[in-house]
Order: structure tokens, then C-alpha cells, then sequence
């Protein structure tokens, strides 16, 4: 070890560069991967619904003559003839869906009466017209699927009375009743919680339309109501005949009505790979940075070991004269190797861990895991004994006559 | 005699072509990677209005309740109907408007074609001279028009040009949704980059179709649409804009002098004292006066994403840096031998240092060129993304030339240190070692 350490003092300059180098590369690249890591886990959230089965379409009536009756009747109308497409085996109509990325109302409500503030703030409204748990693909951990007397008429904008009964998430019902069951229990709504609702059931999972950040993402209610107004049409079917309906689906709704706008329509699946587009691409950005930064690094330690094996042909011809076996020039260069790139690590993680707490500060972005550093270093140490593995055996490769050689 | 140190630089990279292709490859991709993401960030934080940006503010008042009050809050970002008519009518700056944005739809005249869709702005009349909006055709409508709630609209030239072909639009009737209105204005294309006068629903959207009075808009009940923020509780079915307690207009004003900004501020305190007094605002004056940057900052208008990325790139660019100064030096210190005979036979440190330079800027030069290409293929990259500012993703004239001459600053910078351990390399002992 000794000897090393003397040879690379004489080296300081460009064995501090490569240092530098490693230690930057480390910092950046356990940071990305933490962010790989933190996008990945959004992007595996179970949405609640039959992902594979739906598909929405939005629809405007330009119809303004029409009174609540009349645009019902229309709804109904629109609801027969999505049911009647061939393939479809069933139709609701909804405000919202998970990952939607629209359409989402918010609301305040307490598990007590009479408070003059809500105590739970921003917890989705999913409204549903009858059938909405089954065709969706809702599944109930507890209790029971809404009575087809509970659908009733409401609109959340209209600060009036909710339906009787309400269906909310395990993650809600835990944080609203943290040691009761849920079931039967009383949520108040509206100005200081003058109406009532009472949970009926308890869903496995639900997604809200939008995530924002990591808390809260199944904070929401499901309520079930006969009409929606500005809603949208989910229909519900085998996947492979979701292409074929998505097609016609215009030309049906025009059949019942064509003095319309049809606003968006799409396969569920999609929308929910739309909401990841961004993650998605962020991930491939990292990626491909991750892996510049790491050719990068191998090349730059391949020119700098190669330029030392050159330089030292002379004493490696001595080394092997008096004695050296070729391995141990080789283990020489991979412990030089091996130290150059420890100094390195060990300046990189304290670069890492300040890296992150810029981020943290300036982009909302959770701490750093430490389980992400040792991931990183030992990326590091194998890159570098792979890079240097190719000079290191031309050194060793260096006969013994090479040290009666002049130059 | 730098003819020369080129010739000598060519020789030599051309002696090691991979190093020097690694050299290259490492300021490229550098460079590449992080005149990508300026040049979007570039784009991003542009001034929409460069010759106006100085003279437009946006003002804020606060007319909630006092539930939740807490000192030092910020004030809603949008006016209440009544507060924006006030402004309005006080006309204490050169120009005032109020607006909002939302949707119409148009029923094409000609029977067979269906109605559509377009993005509205409802505004009043100073709008399009506080805003210079370029007219290919026409003008906009008068503020007697506003009083009125006349019927009138202004559009875009590429509506005009949907519905009309290439003739004439002005003074055509066109119905939008259940009304008619009289086209009075064509404008030219115009989408300010940032979408600065409402950045309610995302700040690089396109530019609206139609303009139209908003008290016209109101009265016919057309699509306002853009954020609503209400306080107290409250039906929003049948919701009354004018006087419910809601925030939904932007409202901009443009004052020209230090003078007139300085007026300005203290009669945002003043009114706000006086309808405290008059019982309608509750909480002490808190009145704020954006300029048209400082909004945009206020509002954090390009995206932490950008930001974060633009960092990443930074980041490795220095790496590509680090790399680049490591491996000129690994080169520089080889050739001891070779500069310690230019040395020995006459040559100044300082020209041994040119030399070493001229090298350098051969590298940064192949560099720039990797570093350009690299980003024309970034930029196609990110335009290929849905996010609503990726289609503004290209590379002007500036950033172009920004982007040779970092390449080559970034590389001569990088070679000073390694060109100076280099020539000073003391010729003797580099001789002996020969």
C-alpha cells in the first residue's frame, strides 16, 4: 500500500480531478436514482378501478333551452345507447375519474355535528349514478354496495343536502375513525355541518382525480346521485373491444342527439399513462444522464490509466526484473484504482447528501434514503475496476527487458 | 504564427485520435445537455411585452373575511367584480383592464359544419392598446361599447380565416352559442410566451380566438370559465359574479411613470382603507403592485420541473468539465518531452502556453459543433412532449451563438490550468527523463 500512496503524491493534481470527477458522478448519479425511485413508486399506485375495462367519453349538449328534466331525459337517452353498443356491458355516469387530472371537487367535512369549520379539509367527491361501484370495478372491503333508493338528486355546488349514504376509502375511513369501524358512522358536510351522510361502505383502494404529493392520494368520497351535470360517460367492456367502441361512439351519441360537442373521449388505460407522462420521461432523462455520467467517468479513468501505464513502462520493466510476478503489477494498478475511486466515494457521498438537501429546499423533494448511497459507490468501485482492468493488464503485459531498455 | 500553433494542434490530436475524439465527446454531450435545457428555460422565462413589460402591473387587494386571518398573508391573485369596477372607473392609470378567460361556441353560418369550441378572453376596451395587440383588420371596441354590453367581438385572424376563407370578417355577424355578434376587429396572430395577463389555467397556453366585452359576456351569460376563489359559504348553482364574495378577474393597469406607480400604490391603500370604512372590506389594507416580471416570478410561472432539469444538466456539464481538464492535462504532461525541446531551443513559456491553447480551442471548436447538434436533437426531443410549452422548444439565433461560444469558453478555460502546469515543466529535467 505504501508505495502507491508515495507514487500518487506525486500525481496530486490529476488523481484530485479524477477524484473530483467520481466524487461529482457519485453525488449526481445517487440522486437520480433516488428520483427514479420516488417516480416509480407514484407511478405503481393501484388506481382503484378496472383499469383495462373503461373507456370515457365527455360530451357538451348545446341545448340551453333545456330545464334539469329535459337534460336528464337526454342523459338517460345517451346512457341506453352507449349500454346498447355492441360490446359494452355497462354504462354509468360520473364527475371524475382517478388520474383523471380534471373535474375535481373538493370538499370540507367532520365526524361531528355543529362544528363551525370543517375539521378534514380537500377530500374528493366521486358522484355516481346507479351501477357506478360495479361497472367501475370498485371493490368493497366492507359493507355494501349503495341501494338503488339511495341515488339521489345533488350537486355539490348547490349547497344542499348529500345523498343518505356514502361510500369513503380505507385510507379515509382510517384517518376519519382511526380505532372505530367506519361503518354506520355519521359524516357531516356543508355550512357548519348542518347535513348528514352515513358511510354504507368501505373501498379497497380509490385514487384521487389528481395526486399532489405522496399524502392524501385516496382522501375522497363516493356519493351516489341520479344525474350529473357536466359529467362524463365511463363505459365498461371486454379490452379488446375498446378500440371499436372508442370509434363509435361519436356516431352513436350523434343518433340520440347530434346538437353536441364531444369534448374528449379515450381508453382509461391511456388517460392513466397520459397522467405518468411526464414521470415517464423524467425517468428516461435520468437514465440516459446516468449512463453519460458513468461512460463518462470509465473513459476518463481509461485515458488516465492508460497515460500512467505509458509513463511507468520503464519502472514496471524494473519491478518485473527484480522480482515482480504480473500479477502483482496488475493488483498495483487495481489498488491504485481502488483507492482513487474510495477518495472519490467518500468525497461524493457528503456531495450526495448536500445535493439533496438543495433539492429538498428548493423542490418539495423528500430526504434522501441513505440506502441509495452504498447502491452508488458500488456502482462506482465496479466501474472503475472495469475501466482500469483493459491498462492494467497491458502493464502487466510488460516484459521484464523492457528496464535494460534507455527509453 | 497562430497558423502555425493550429497546424502543430491538428498534428498532435490527430496523433491520439481517441483521447481526442473522448475530449470532444465529453464537451459535446456537456454542452449539449445544458444548452437544451437553457435554451427552454430561456424560452420559458422570456419577457412576453419587452417594450411594455415596465409599465404593467398587476394590483392586488384583499377583500376577505377575517376567518383565518393571519398577519402577513398574501392577498387573493384575483379581483371581485366590485373591486375591478372600481378600478376600473377611478381610471388612474393610462390604461386599465379587467378580464377573464373561458370558452364560446361557435355555430358556423353555413349550414353542414358543426359548432365548436374555442378559447375566449372577456375583457374590457383598453385591453388591446394597453397590450399593443397587433390588428390585421379593424380595432377593438370602445369603452361606451362596454357600458352597453354591445355586441361585439373581436377575433383571431386564424378564426377568421376558418370561418371565412380569405374575405373580409369584419362586420360579419357571428352566433356564439345562443347570441349574434358583430366581428368589429381581426387581429394578427398573438400569443404572448408567457401567457402573463392570465395564468390561471397553466402559463404557456395558446392565445384566445375571441374577445369579447366581459360585461356583455356576463350578461349573456357566455362561458366564463379560468378559477374561482370564494370565501363564506355558498350555492354555486345560478352563481351571481357581479356580487358574489368570489376573486375571478385579472386585472391590469399600466402606468408610465415612477410618479404614476408611486400614486398608484398609495391609492390601492386608500381604497381599501375606504371600504373597510364603508363595511365591505374586513381586513386591514393589504394591497400588493406586481410589474409584469415581478408577477410572473410571484407566480412561479416555469415549472420546478424545468428547473430541476436545468440543474441535472448543469450538473453534468461540470462533470464533463472535470473530465475534459483531466484528460488535457493526461495529454499536456505527456508531451513533457516535446515541449522541453520547443523550451530548450528557444520558445517563451508564454508561447508554449498559446500553443497548448490553440489545442485546446481546436477541441472546443469540434465540441461546439457535437455540442450544437446534440441540442438541435435535445430540443426535437422535448418538443415531442405533451406539456403545453414543449412545441416553444427551438434554438434562436442568440442561443445558438451562446452556445459556440460557451463551448469554446468552457474548453480554453478548462485548458488554462493544465497549459500552465504544462509550460512549466522545467525543460532540463524533461530532457533528462528523454
Amino acid at each position: 500500500m505504501h508505495p502507491i500512496l508515495s507514487a500518487l503524491k506525486h500525481h496530486k493534481t490529476t488523481v484530485v480531478l479524477v477524484m473530483l470527477e467520481i466524487a461529482l458522478t457519485c453525488a449526481i448519479v445517487s440522486n437520480a436514482l433516488f428520483l427514479i425511485g420516488d417516480r416509480l413508486s407514484d407511478m405503481q399506485l393501484t388506481t382503484g378501478v378496472a383499469n383495462n375495462e373503461l373507456v370515457w367519453v365527455n360530451s357538451d349538449s348545446l341545448r340551453e333551452d333545456g330545464n334539469p328534466a329535459s337534460r336528464m331525459s337526454l342523459e338517460q337517452a345517451d346512457l341506453t345507447a352507449l349500454r346498447d353498443m355492441r360490446g359494452v356491458t355497462g354504462v354509468v355516469r360520473v364527475n371524475s375519474l382517478p388520474l383523471l387530472d380534471a373535474a375535481m371537487w373538493r370538499s370540507g367535512i367532520s365526524v361531528q355535528p355543529g362544528l363551525p369549520k370543517a375539521t378534514f379539509n380537500n377530500i374528493a367527491m366521486y358522484l355516481g349514478t346507479p351501477g357506478i361501484v360495479g361497472e367501475l370495478g370498485i371493490k368493497l372491503e366492507q359493507g355494501r354496495d349503495f341501494l338503488p333508493q339511495e341515488y339521489a338528486d345533488y350537486s355539490p355546488s348547490a349547497n344542499q343536502a348529500p345523498p343518505s349514504a356514502v361510500i369513503v376509502t380505507r385510507a379515509l375511513a382510517d384517518r376519519l375513525w382511526p380505532s372505530q369501524s367506519a361503518l354506520g358512522q355519521p359524516i357531516f358536510m356543508g355550512e357548519k355541518g348542518k347535513y348528514v351522510t352515513r358511510v354504507v361502505g368501505v373501498t379497497t383502494h380509490l385514487l384521487n382525480p389528481t395526486l399532489s404529493g405522496r399524502t392524501n392520494s385516496e382522501d375522497n368520497l363516493l356519493l351516489p346521485v341520479r344525474s350529473i351535470p357536466g359529467g362524463m360517460y365511463v363505459l365498461r367492456m371486454e379490452p379488446a373491444a375498446r378500440d371499436a367502441v372508442l370509434r363509435d361512439i361519436p356516431a352513436v351519441l350523434d343518433r340520440v342527439d347530434n346538437d353536441r360537442i364531444i369534448t374528449g373521449s379515450n381508453s382509461y388505460a391511456r388517460t392513466v399513462s397520459d397522467y405518468f407522462h411526464d414521470d415517464r420521461a423524467l425517468i428516461w432523462l435520468l437514465l440516459v444522464v446516468i449512463g453519460c455520467l458513468l461512460a463518462l467517468t470509465a473513459l476518463g479513468v481509461v485515458g488516465l490509466s492508460s497515460f500512467w501505464v505509458q509513463q511507468r513502462t520503464h519502472q514496471i520493466g524494473i519491478r518485473r526484473a527484480v522480482g515482480a510476478t504480473r500479477n502483482d503489477i496488475l493488483r498495483y494498478f487495481q489498488t491504485e484504482n481502488f483507492l482513487i475511486v474510495s477518495g472519490g466515494i467518500a468525497l461524493g457521498l457528503l456531495l450526495a447528501v448536500a445535493l439533496n438537501l438543495l433539492l429538498m429546499k428548493h423542490y418539495e423533494l423528500p430526504r434522501l434514503p441513505l440506502g441509495y448511497l452504498p447502491i452508488a459507490a458500488l456502482v462506482l468501485w465496479v466501474l472503475g475496476q472495469l475501466a482500469v482492468l483493459g491498462p492494467a493488464l497491458r502493464a502487466a503485459a510488460v516484459p521484464p527487458v523492457v528496464a535494460t531498455r534507455s527509453v | 504564427m497562430f497558423g502555425y500553433y493550429f497546424d502543430l494542434a491538428q498534428r498532435s490530436l490527430r496523433r491520439n485520435p481517441v483521447l481526442t475524439a473522448l475530449m470532444v465527446l465529453a464537451i459535446g454531450l456537456g454542452i449539449g445537455a445544458s444548452m437544451t435545457m437553457l435554451t427552454v428555460l430561456h424560452v420559458m422565462s422570456g419577457n412576453p411585452l419587452p417594450e411594455r413589460s415596465t409599465q404593467l402591473f398587476y394590483p392586488q387587494l384583499d377583500p376577505r373575511g377575517m376567518d383565518d386571518y393571519r398577519v402577513g398573508e398574501e392577498p387573493p391573485t384575483q379581483m371581485a367584480w366590485i373591486d375591478a369596477t372600481n378600478l376600473l372607473k377611478a381610471r388612474k392609470g393610462t390604461h386599465q383592464a379587467a378580464m377573464s378567460g373561458g370558452q364560446v361556441t361557435v355555430r358556423p353560418a353555413q349550414g353542414g359544419n358543426r359548432a365548436f369550441y374555442v378559447d375566449a378572453r372577456f375583457t374590457t376596451a383598453d385591453f388591446f392598446a394597453m397590450f399593443d395587440v397587433p390588428f390585421a383588420r379593424g380595432g377593438g371596441w370602445s369603452s361606451s361599447d362596454d357600458d352597453k354590453q354591445a355586441r361585439v367581438i373581436v377575433v383571431a385572424k386564424t378564426l377568421a380565416d376558418k370561418l371565412y376563407g380569405g374575405g373580409q370578417a369584419v362586420g360579419k355577424i357571428l352566433r356564439l352559442g345562443q347570441n349574434d355578434f358583430r366581428i368589429v376587429g381581426v387581429i394578427e396572430p398573438w400569443s404572448p410566451v408567457p401567457h402573463f395577463y392570465d395564468l390561471t389555467s397553466g402559463g404557456y397556453q395558446d392565445g384566445e380566438q375571441v374577445f369579447m366585452p366581459l360585461s356583455t359576456a356576463l350578461a349573456l351569460h357566455q362561458g366564463i370559465g379560468g378559477s374561482l376563489e370564494c370565501w363564506g359559504y355558498m350555492s354555486f348553482n345560478n352563481l351571481d359574479r357581479k356580487t358574489a364574495p368570489c376573486s375571478w378577474l385579472q386585472f391590469w393597469v399600466q402606468l408610465d411613470t415612477p410618479a404614476q406607480q408611486r400614486a398608484y400604490r398609495e391609492f390601492l391603500v386608500s381604497y381599501s382603507q375606504q371600504q373597510k370604512m364603508l363595511g365591505r372590506f374586513m381586513r386591514p389594507p393589504n394591497t400588493r403592485l406586481h410589474d409584469l416580471m415581478g408577477w410572473l416570478d410571484y407566480n412561479k410561472v416555469v415549472p420546478g420541473s424545468v428547473q430541476l432539469q436545468t440543474l441535472l444538466a448543469l450538473g453534468f456539464m461540470l462533470v464533463c468539465l472535470v473530465n475534459t481538464v483531466a484528460l488535457l492535462l493526461v495529454k499536456f504532461l505527456r508531451r513533457g518531452g516535446e515541449m522541453g525541446v520547443r523550451r530548450a531551443m528557444g520558445a517563451s513559456m508564454r508561447s508554449i502556453f498559446a500553443q497548448l491553447l490553440a489545442e485546446a480551442t481546436l477541441v472546443g471548436l469540434c465540441g461546439g459543433v457535437a455540442g450544437v447538434l446534440l441540442a438541435l436533437f435535445g430540443l426535437w426531443v422535448v418538443r415531442q412532449q405533451p406539456a403545453q410549452y414543449a412545441g416553444l422548444a427551438h434554438l434562436d439565433a442568440p442561443m445558438l451563438y451562446a452556445t459556440f461560444v460557451l463551448a469554446l469558453c468552457t474548453t480554453v478555460l478548462a485548458a488554462m490550468f493544465p497549459a500552465w502546469r504544462a509550460c512549466r515543466l522545467p525543460p532540463a529535467r524533461a530532457l533528462k527523463i528523454q
